[in-house]
C-alpha cells in the first residue's frame, strides 16, 4: 500500500529528536474535580501516538486543552520546543494543530468540497471560488489517496461511515496542520471501513505529520501505533514506544494505573533506542 | 454507513463499494459525461427519492391541465388570465423567497405579513400628496429600511437571546399587526390611504404592479438577460469544464439555457399580447422584472457567496458550522433581517395590487401562505434544505389554485381546503419518497 511517502520519508524511531509538541505538568480541573494532574506528553512528528484511558480517565479533557478548547490551569506547552500559550482554538490551528472530533462536525447537507473548506472559503470577486476550493480538496484527497468516493461534488449524507471521516480528516490536515489529532476515528465503524481509516492513519504518518488518535480499541492501536500514552484518572500513567507495551499492560495501565507486566514505560525515563 | 448501503442499482459502478454506499443522493449532474448518462442518473435519483423540483413541475402541468379542461371558455390558458396569475402569485413568490431563508436554518418567520404591511403602509403613507408628499424612492426606501430593522430586531433576539423564533415572531406578528394599523389611522384617508390619483408618485407604487413595459422594450429586455444568464451559464460549465472539474456535459448546459430561453420568450409572447377588452393592454408587467429581480439577488447571494454558504451550514449542522468559526448569531440576524426586508418588497407589492393599503391586510394568511408556497416548492421546515426558486415555483402552484378556483367560481371556504390539502400532499410525497430513499431510516433534513 504503502510506495510512496507524500512529503519525506518517516523518520525512524531512532533519530526522533524533540518532540513537535511538548505538553508539561498539565492540570485542569472543572470546579472540586480535578480532570488532570501533572499530565506529560509528548508527541513526534511522522509519528503515530495513541492515547489510552478508561472512560473518565481525561483524554477527551486533554484533547480539548491542546485544541485549545479548554484553558489550563497549570502546567506549559512547547511547540517545536518553544513556550507557547493556547487560549483558544483559533491560537492552536495557527500553530498548526487540528482535531477531528467524533461526530466529525460535518453537515450533512453540503457537499465534501464545502465541508472541507467551511469557514476558510475562498472567494474571488467576492464570491466564492468554488473552481480553485475544488482543485486543492481534490488535490488533498487524492494525496491521501482517498478514492472511493465517487465525486467531491457529492452530498456528505451520501458517504459511508469511513469515507465521512476520510473527508474528516482531510479537512484536517489541508491547512497545513502539523499535528492532527483524531477522536476515536474508529469507533462505530466496520471491520472494512476501520482498514480505510487506519490506512489513512498510517498516510498523515508518512506525510511526517504528528498524528495523535484516541481510542478504546486496543486492536487499532497496536496497528498503527508508534508510541502509547495511557492515562489513568487524569495522571499519565505511562507512555512510550508501542513495543514496549503489550496489550495486558496496556490495560493494566488503563484499569490500575500501573502493570507489573512489563518493565517500566515512562518514556523520558529511559533511552528510546534499541532496548 | 448501514443506512445507504441498500442502493446497489447505481446506473454506473466504477468503484463496487463506493457505487453501492453512494448512488442514493448523487446529483446527476456530477456524474455523467453526456446527456443521455444525465438523464440515467437523473431518472436513478428520482427513483431513490431525491426528486428536486420535479414534483411542483408536474404539479403546475397537472393545475394547468385541469383548470384549462374545465374553466368555462377555457379562459384560464388566456393571457389575461395567465398575467392576472401571475400578479396575484408574485406576492406569495417574494414572500416566500424571503422566508426561505429563515427556513432555511430551520426556524421560521410568522411576522413576514405584518412586518412587510407595516412597511407598505408607510410607503403609501408617505407618498401621499395631501399629507408628507414624499418621492416614491425615498417612500420605498424608508418601507424597506424599517422592515430591515425590525427583522434585524427580530433576529437579534433570536440569536443573541437564544428566543424561539416561533414566539419572538408570532409575537412580532401581532405587535406590527397593530403598528399597521396605528400608521394607517395616520392622516385624513381614514385608515384606507390609496394609492389612486394622478400625482406621479402615487403611480409610480401603483404600477409596481400594473404597470408595463412597452412590449418592444420587454422583447429586447428579455433578449439582454437571456443573452446575459446563457452567457454566464455557459462559461462557468465551460471553464469548469476545460479545467477537468466537476461540471455537466455540454450538451446538459446547453438544454438548461434553451429552456430558460423558451420560457422566456414565451411569456413576453404573452404578456405582449394586448390583454384590454377595450384599448390596449400589453407588454411585460413590471411586477416580472421586480419578481426576478428578487430572485436573483437573493440566489446568488444564497448560492455563490459566503454568507449563504453559512446560511446552508447553520440548517445542516450547527455545531459544525460553529467549530468552524462561522459566528452564527450574525448569520442568523441577517436571514431574519432579509426575511423582512423581502416581506417588505412582497406587501409593497399587494398594496400596488390593491390600489392603496387597508386595514383588512390579510397578514396571517399571507404568511402561511407564503410558509406554504416554500414548502410546496421543495424547501424544508426542518432546515438545510431548500432553494430561492422554490418559492416562485411553489407561489405558482397556490397562486394557479386559486385562480382557477376563482375562475370557477368555487366558494372561498373550497378555496383554503383544496389548497389545505395540496400542502399535506406535497409534504407527504417529500417525506415517503425520502423515507424509501432512507431505507426507513429517519429522514435528514
Amino acid at each position: 500500500m504503502a510506495q510512496q511517502a507524500v512529503t519525506g520519508a518517516s523518520p525512524g524511531p531512532a533519530q526522533l529528536g524533540e518532540p513537535l509538541l511538548k505538553v508539561r505538568g498539565i492540570n485542569k480541573h472543572f470546579g472540586p474535580v480535578q480532570a488532570l494532574t501533572n499530565v506529560d506528553l509528548d508527541l513526534y512528528a511522522g509519528q503515530v501516538t495513541a492515547l489510552c484511558g478508561d472512560n473518565g480517565a481525561g483524554k477527551s479533557v486533554l484533547t480539548k486543552c491542546i485544541a485549545g478548547i479548554y484553558q489550563i490551569d497549570g502546567g506549559q506547552f512547547f511547540w517545536e520546543s518553544k513556550p507557547v500559550a493556547i487560549h483558544s482554538p483559533r491560537d492552536s490551528s495557527a500553530l498548526g494543530i487540528e482535531t477531528v472530533y467524533q461526530d466529525l462536525a460535518l453537515a450533512d447537507n453540503l457537499d465534501i468540497v464545502q465541508n472541507m473548506f467551511l469557514g476558510r472559503e475562498q472567494i474571488r470577486n467576492g464570491l466564492l471560488n468554488e473552481d480553485d476550493m475544488e482543485r486543492s480538496a481534490g488535490k488533498t484527497l487524492s494525496s491521501l489517496r482517498v478514492t472511493t468516493v465517487r465525486s467531491i461534488r457529492q452530498p456528505v449524507a451520501s458517504l459511508s461511515g469511513g469515507q465521512r471521516q476520510s473527508v474528516a480528516v482531510a479537512k484536517a490536515v489541508m491547512w497545513n496542520s502539523k499535528l492532527v489529532m483524531l477522536d476515536e476515528p474508529t469507533a462505530a465503524l466496520g471491520v472494512v471501513q476501520t482498514n480505510q481509516v487506519l490506512q489513512l492513519v498510517r498516510r498523515l504518518r508518512e506525510r511526517g505529520l504528528a498524528v495523535m488518535v484516541i481510542s478504546h480499541n486496543l486492536n487499532d492501536v497496536f496497528e498503527v501505533a508508534d508510541r502509547i500514552a495511557v492515562l489513568h484518572l487524569g495522571r499519565m500513567a505511562g507512555q512510550d514506544r508501542a513495543d514496549a507495551f503489550d496489550r495486558q499492560s496496556v490495560v493494566d495501565y488503563m484499569t490500575t494505573g500501573a502493570s507489573t507486566r512489563s518493565r517500566r514505560a515512562d518514556g523520558d525515563g529511559e533511552k528510546r533506542g534499541q532496548s | 454507513m448501514e443506512k445507504n448501503v441498500a442502493r446497489a442499482e447505481a446506473p454506473e459502478s466504477e468503484d463496487p463499494t463506493a457505487a453501492a454506499e453512494a448512488a442514493v443522493e448523487v446529483p446527476p449532474e456530477i456524474v455523467a459525461q453526456t446527456l443521455g448518462q444525465w438523464f440515467q442518473a437523473w431518472m436513478a435519483r428520482i427513483r431513490a427519492g431525491d426528486s428536486g423540483v420535479l414534483p411542483v413541475i408536474l404539479g403546475l402541468v397537472i393545475i394547468t391541465f385541469v383548470f384549462e379542461g374545465i374553466s368555462p371558455h377555457q379562459v384560464f390558458l388566456s393571457a389575461t388570465n395567465l398575467v392576472n396569475l401571475f400578479q396575484q402569485s408574485a406576492v406569495f413568490m417574494v414572500l416566500a423567497m424571503g422566508v426561505i431563508f429563515a427556513l432555511l436554518l430551520g426556524q421560521i418567520d410568522l411576522s413576514i405579513g405584518f412586518v412587510g404591511a407595516t412597511g407598505a403602509a408607510i410607503a403609501v403613507q408617505l407618498v401621499q400628496p395631501a399629507t408628507t408628499k414624499w418621492p416614491w424612492w425615498a417612500a420605498i426606501a424608508a418601507a424597506l429600511l424599517v422592515c430591515a430593522l425590525i427583522g434585524a430586531i427580530q433576529g437579534t433576539l433570536i440569536a443573541r437571546l437564544r428566543l424561539s423564533s416561533l414566539i419572538v415572531t408570532l409575537a412580532g406578528g401581532l405587535i406590527f399587526n397593530g403598528v399597521m394599523l396605528i400608521v394607517l389611522g395616520l392622516g385624513p384617508f381614514s385608515g384606507y390611504p390609496s394609492l389612486a390619483g394622478s400625482n406621479a408618485n402615487l403611480q409610480v407604487l401603483y404600477n409596481l404592479m400594473w404597470g408595463t413595459i412597452n412590449p418592444t422594450v420587454s422583447w429586447v429586455g428579455m433578449v439582454v438577460l437571456v443573452a446575459a444568464a446563457g452567457l454566464i451559464m455557459w462559461s462557468a460549465d465551460n471553464r469548469r469544464r476545460r479545467s477537468g472539474l466537476v461540471a455537466p456535459p455540454v450538451s446538459l448546459t446547453l438544454l438548461k439555457i434553451g429552456l430558460i430561453a423558451v420560457c422566456a420568450v414565451v411569456v413576453v409572447a404573452i404578456c405582449n399580447v394586448n390583454r384590454a377588452a377595450i384599448g390596449t393592454l400589453e407588454g411585460v408587467p413590471w411586477v416580472i422584472p421586480i419578481v426576478l429581480a428578487v430572485f436573483t439577488v437573493w440566489m446568488v447571494l444564497l448560492q455563490k457567496t459566503r454568507f449563504g454558504r453559512y446560511v446552508y451550514a447553520i440548517g445542516g449542522n450547527p455545531e459544525a458550522a460553529r467549530r468552524a468559526g462561522v459566528r452564527l448569531a450574525n448569520i442568523i440576524t441577517l436571514c431574519f433581517t432579509i426575511s423582512a426586508f423581502t416581506a417588505g418588497i412582497g406587501a409593497l407589492l399587494y398594496a400596488s395590487n390593491l390600489g392603496g393599503m387597508s386595514n383588512n391586510f390579510p397578514g396571517n394568511s399571507l404568511v402561511l401562505q407564503a410558509i406554504a408556497s416554500a414548502v410546496i416548492g421543495g424547501t424544508s421546515l426542518f432546515g438545510g434544505r431548500g432553494k430561492v426558486l422554490h418559492g416562485i415555483l411553489g407561489g405558482l402552484v397556490i397562486g394557479g389554485i386559486y385562480n382557477g378556483m376563482y375562475l370557477l367560481s368555487i366558494p372561498v371556504q373550497w378555496q383554503f381546503i383544496v389548497v389545505g390539502v395540496v400542502l399535506i400532499l406535497a409534504v407527504s410525497i417529500d417525506a415517503l419518497s425520502r423515507r424509501s430513499a432512507t431505507s426507513g431510516s429517519v429522514a435528514r433534513v
